[in-house]
Order: C-alpha cells, then sequence, then structure tokens
C-alpha cells in the first residue's frame, strides 16, 4: 500500500534553545540523520507524541539548511507544555511539509522586502528571512522589524544580534512594548513604530504576529500608502489531517492546512471574517 | 434484462455471500433499518431507506489510523493497514449511491487517503432503484434519479423481480458471478414500475425545491445573511445531522493510550461541536450560529465552489426525519433564498 500522509515518521530532538520564558525552539533530525523532509518558507509540520497530542507548526528553519529542521514552540496547550518538558534525543512524530509557501521564487524574487513580526510570529517568517539572506542576489532591500512585550520575549535573540544586525545586507528595527533596563532601542508597539519608520511603498510586506497586532499592522501599511496585493501574512487555525479533508481549518471555501497557511490580504479580504 | 424472482432473492444473497462478504439493510427493528453482514435467512428490509446512511463503508465511525509503541525517548510507528477483503454492498439507494461520489472528491483527491481507498476498491456497490420516495425525499433537487440509481450495479424491483443492470466493470464482475441464478426477463412491468415512481416524485412536498440560488458565487452574500440568528437559535449542537448525513465527512484524529501502547484513531466529528475548532489561543466559531453557519455553508456554497458546482448534500431527507428541533437545509435553503 502506498504511504499514507496520515501516518507519520519519526522525528529525534538533537537540541532545545529555550528562547525565552515561554518560547523554546527544537530542532529535528531523521533517525538516521539529515532532514526528515524538504519545505519551503513558509510551510507547516505536524508534530506529535503519540498519546499527548498532534498539531501543526510552522518551520522555522530555512530550507537552506540542509541538515536539520527547527521549530520554535509556545508553551500554551497539552502536546506544547509536553514538548517543552522533554530532553535531548527524544523522539516524536512529524509529517508534512504542509500547506502552500511564501512565493519566495515566484513574486517575492527581485522585490524590496520588508518582514514585520510581533512575539512568536517571528517563527515562520525566519525560514523567509534566512532563505533570502542565503540567496541574497535574488532580492531588493531587506528589512525587519520587530517587537515583543519585552527584550526577553524576542525569539532568536542571539541570532538577530549576532548574525542578522551584522549582516550588513539587511537592516533590522527592533522594538518592545516598555521600557526595561538594559534596554537602549526603541519601545513602543509594532504598528506604531512601522508608522514612525514609514518604509517606502514600493515594498512588499511579510506580516505576522498576533491577530491583533496584524490588524493594526495592516492598517499603518495602508496609511502610508500600501496596498492589500503587496502584503502577505500566515494564517492559524485548528487542523488535524493537513490536506483539507478532517474539515475545520477553513475560511470559506479555502483551507488553511492546504491553500495556505499563507495568503495576500486582497485574497484574504475576499474571504468571510472568520478566523 | 437479467432478473431474479423475489422469492429466490435468499438463494442470491447466499451465493454472493459465499464468495465474499455481503451487506444488505435489514430490519434491526419494526421501522428502522440498518446494514448488516448477512447470514442465511437474513431478509431485505421493505423500509424504503437505513436511519444510518451508507458511508459507514468506506468512511467507518472510527478506524485504527496507527499504532505506536513508546520505549524510553524512542518511538515505534506500526502501519496496520492491511489489504482489504472483498465486499458487496446491496440494495443501496440512488442518494447513497452519490453520496459515494461526493466522497470520492475528498479522500480520493490528492493526497490519496490510503484507508478509504483500500475499501472503495474492494467494495461493490450494488443500488436498489426506489419505487416509494417519502415525503422527506429531494434527491431530484440535485439531479439525482432515484428510479435509475449510480453504483457499480443498478436493481430494479418491478414488484414480482428484481432485474440487474451493470454500471461499471465491477459491477459487470458482480451479475456475471449470480449469471447461473438470472434469467432474461421482460421489462414491461417495471417501465411502468419507473413512470408511476416518477409521477409520485413530481408530487412531493420538496419537488419543487431547487438549487439555482445556491453555489459557490454565493459565498459572501449568504455568510452574511441576517437569517442564520433565526435558523440557528434552537440548534442544540448535537451533530445528529452530522452523524446521519450521508456527505458529512470531518474527522478528528486522537490517541488512545491501551496499556500495551498508543492506538491512533480517526472517528467522525461534526462542525456543529463547541470545541471542533477551538485552540490554545482561542476559537474562530464562537457560538452556534458560527457552526450552524459553517454546516450549511459547506453543503451549499463552498463545496460547490471547490467541486465545480456539485453541491454537498444528496437529498436522502435523514436530517429532515432526525432533527430533534426539525431544522434542516431544506428550510435554510428557504430561508436565504426569501430576500
Amino acid at each position: 500500500m502506498n504511504n499514507d500522509t496520515l501516518i507519520p515518521k519519526i522525528g529525534v530532538v538533537t537540541d532545545i534553545r529555550q528562547d525565552t520564558p515561554d518560547v523554546k525552539t527544537f530542532r529535528v533530525v531523521a533517525p538516521e540523520g539529515g532532514k526528515v523532509f524538504e519545505h519551503m518558507p513558509g510551510q507547516c509540520a505536524m508534530l506529535s507524541m503519540p498519546g499527548v497530542g498532534e498539531a501543526m507548526f510552522s518551520i522555522t528553519s530555512s530550507p537552506t539548511n540542509k541538515e536539520f529542521m527547527e521549530f520554535s514552540i509556545k508553551k500554551c496547550g497539552c502536546l506544547t507544555e509536553w514538548l517543552h518538558a522533554m530532553e535531548v534525543g527524544q523522539q516524536i512524530t512529524i509529517r508534512g511539509p504542509y500547506g502552500n509557501a511564501f512565493p519566495v521564487e515566484g513574486d517575492l524574487k527581485g522585490k524590496d522586502l520588508l518582514f514585520i513580526a510581533g512575539g512568536i510570529g517571528l517563527a515562520p517568517l525566519r525560514s523567509v528571512i534566512n532563505y533570502v539572506r542565503d540567496n541574497r542576489a535574488n532580492y531588493g532591500d531587506v528589512q525587519v522589524i520587530y517587537g515583543s512585550r519585552s527584550k526577553d520575549d524576542l525569539v532568536d535573540y542571539k541570532e538577530i544580534i549576532d548574525e542578522w544586525m551584522a549582516d550588513p545586507n539587511i537592516r533590522v528595527d527592533l522594538t518592545i512594548d516598555n521600557p526595561q533596563e538594559g534596554w537602549d532601542g526603541h519601545v513602543g508597539f509594532v504598528p506604531n513604530y512601522v508608522k514612525e519608520l514609514a518604509p517606502s511603498t514600493s515594498k512588499t510586506v511579510l506580516v505576522c504576529g498576533p491577530p491583533i497586532m496584524i490588524k493594526f499592522t495592516l492598517a499603518g501599511l495602508k496609511e502610508l500608502g500600501f496596498t492589500e496585493t503587496q502584503v502577505y501574512t500566515t494564517m492559524e487555525l485548528r487542523m488535524k489531517c493537513g490536506v483539507g479533508k478532517c474539515g475545520r481549518c477553513n475560511i470559506g471555501n479555502k483551507y488553511v492546512c492546504k491553500d495556505g497557511p499563507v495568503f495576500r490580504f486582497d485574497q484574504l479580504g475576499e474571504l468571510p471574517d472568520e478566523y | 434484462m437479467l432478473k431474479i424472482s423475489k422469492s429466490r432473492l435468499g438463494e442470491l444473497f447466499d451465493a454472493v455471500a459465499a464468495k465474499q462478504t455481503l451487506y444488505i439493510p435489514t430490519d434491526r427493528e419494526p421501522g428502522a433499518a440498518e446494514y448488516k453482514k448477512y447470514e442465511s435467512g437474513m431478509e431485505l428490509t421493505k423500509e424504503l431507506n437505513t436511519v444510518r446512511s451508507a458511508k459507514d463503508f468506506f468512511f467507518p465511525q472510527t478506524e485504527n489510523l496507527a499504532d505506536f509503541r513508546i520505549d524510553g525517548k524512542n518511538i515505534e510507528v506500526r502501519d496496520i493497514r492491511e489489504e482489504c477483503g472483498d465486499f458487496v454492498v446491496f440494495g443501496v439507494r440512488a442518494c447513497d449511491a452519490r453520496s459515494f461520489t461526493i466522497l470520492d472528491k475528498v479522500f480520493l483527491c490528492e493526497p490519496v487517503d490510503s484507508f478509504y481507498k483500500n475499501r472503495r476498491d474492494h467494495g461493490t456497490v450494488v443500488t436498489m432503484a426506489c419505487s416509494r420516495p417519502a415525503e422527506t425525499c429531494f434527491c431530484q433537487t440535485f439531479g439525482i434519479d432515484p428510479t435509475s440509481p449510480e453504483g457499480d450495479a443498478a436493481c430494479f424491483d418491478d414488484g414480482e423481480s428484481i432485474f440487474f443492470k451493470a454500471n461499471t466493470e465491477k459491477g459487470q464482475a458482480f451479475i456475471d458471478s449470480i449469471a447461473s441464478l438470472l434469467e432474461e426477463g421482460d421489462t414491461a412491468k417495471l417501465d411502468e414500475v419507473n413512470a408511476k415512481t416518477k409521477e409520485i416524485m413530481a408530487k412531493l412536498p420538496l419537488a419543487k425545491l431547487s438549487t439555482g440560488n445556491f453555489g459557490g458565487d454565493k459565498l459572501n452574500e449568504y455568510f452574511n445573511s441576517d437569517k442564520w440568528a433565526e435558523l440557528s437559535e434552537a440548534c442544540l449542537g448535537c451533530g445528529t445531522c452530522t452523524f446521519v448525513c450521508p456527505t458529512c465527512q470531518c474527522y478528528d484524529i486522537r490517541d488512545f493510550n491501551t496499556g500495551h501502547g498508543i492506538k491512533r484513531f480517526r472517528c467522525w466529528d461534526s462542525c456543529m461541536y463547541s470545541d471542533f475548532t477551538k485552540m490554545a489561543h482561542g476559537n474562530p466559531r464562537l457560538t452556534q450560529l458560527e457552526r450552524f453557519r459553517q454546516r450549511f455553508m459547506h453543503k451549499l456554497v463552498y463545496f460547490p465552489a471547490n467541486n465545480n458546482g456539485e453541491f454537498g448534500c444528496v437529498g436522502c431527507g435523514r436530517c429532515l426525519a432526525k432533527c430533534p428541533i426539525s431544522m434542516n437545509i431544506v428550510k435554510v435553503m428557504k430561508a436565504l433564498e426569501e430576500k
């Protein structure tokens, strides 16, 4: 019988990084080494601990990383609590990749890119950012605006400081919600910071974060003169199958697992407001 | 057309059951029919249709997807799939037969669901034409002709004999396998029965129900209709409609710890349930209005939008008969159509 996508493969957790007080980044490889499967930036995978639960997570590592996949996961439910409690060497199950991807080899090619992320919303965008950094000649200007509640809640802070900010080919603007000792950077919410920075409307925008942040960011971008066709986001709804058959992650007639998770705002605008 | 006298139907069932598993609709209790594995002497029901639909044969209410063994930090995934044995489902009505082609669109599109396909490949659907459609029937709304059902082979009852017609190769193989019991028969009386059935259908209470005002292009118009509040007000969220529905195919995946390992199951789920879309960070369908709307929008708008205009309903009428608050897709269609 042919392989069935519902029957998962084994992944071994080879590294666990405490990113923020409630976010850990897990490195996953196949038991024989190497990646369990290939993916494109923005795609997701179903991770599970049998008996505990199974859920969809975006793959935060770039496909240009040939050795492993990474998942940045916030502790917020049964399965994620279990994952946060596990140790290096633990096996989990993994299946995918699922969903479409950011059009890194399509519409985004040759464009000036603006990434806007809030909190754990950096996880899916990190895959794109590192893909773009590894294929730098294919894209124009790259700017990242990233904010979180506090300095401690900035996911991938070390990579941002050591690699992205050290990279002369991309610009990174960080912000935190409230003043904090040891922080001399910008303070304020992401949507306001975007308006202050007033990026050029020639840019193509990729935004991800809490729903309220996305809403105000989109409104701010429109004030600056951006149109919905320039702005991409990635969605998250409850999923069981990952392939558009179990019937629950739809927004109108589109399944987030299969037709998404990446949508352009003009495409989302045609769908009912039920997400 | 080849036929068998109804008095010899038991012989035919015995012959089929000798070679493969046979399921027929039989009376569980007076007035309530269900599909059962045929055993010699079992009689075909005289009810128009079964209480539950026939979708269980291909998409069972519960099925084991995989087993896991946990040993320390290691996990073993066990693929427990086996090739399914050949089976025949006899007496499926035209509405339920059409539901299989609707389920096919979900489960056989890429990536193919191997669990469903396994059963589809090994199952032969033998349908039975209707001669006494009920007041709750509206299959004709969806272009289904109950006097000429789909399925691998179709049967027709003229009162004295059952006639057989092959629709597919699998159906022809079924008829060939019982050919020694069949004889050539005259269909004159059958034509009369079918003509009479069509007369009854034209007079059914729902005969005029049309899908003309529904389809993929009605997405925003109907999603934003102010009728949903009133329509969904009394909905209990019990999910009966989704369970008896032959085309409802939403499912859940859950693990069960047996004490000797983990079993992963797929079970029917219902968009009418409050936890169907519930996530750690919230729920996009907070009230019964959103859940109720989802079910009907799916059948009347989303499904046709994704499937070349085909609707996700076959007009079997089970939800009309079973909803505890007497709400159903017909009332929803009529209310939405009112401007």
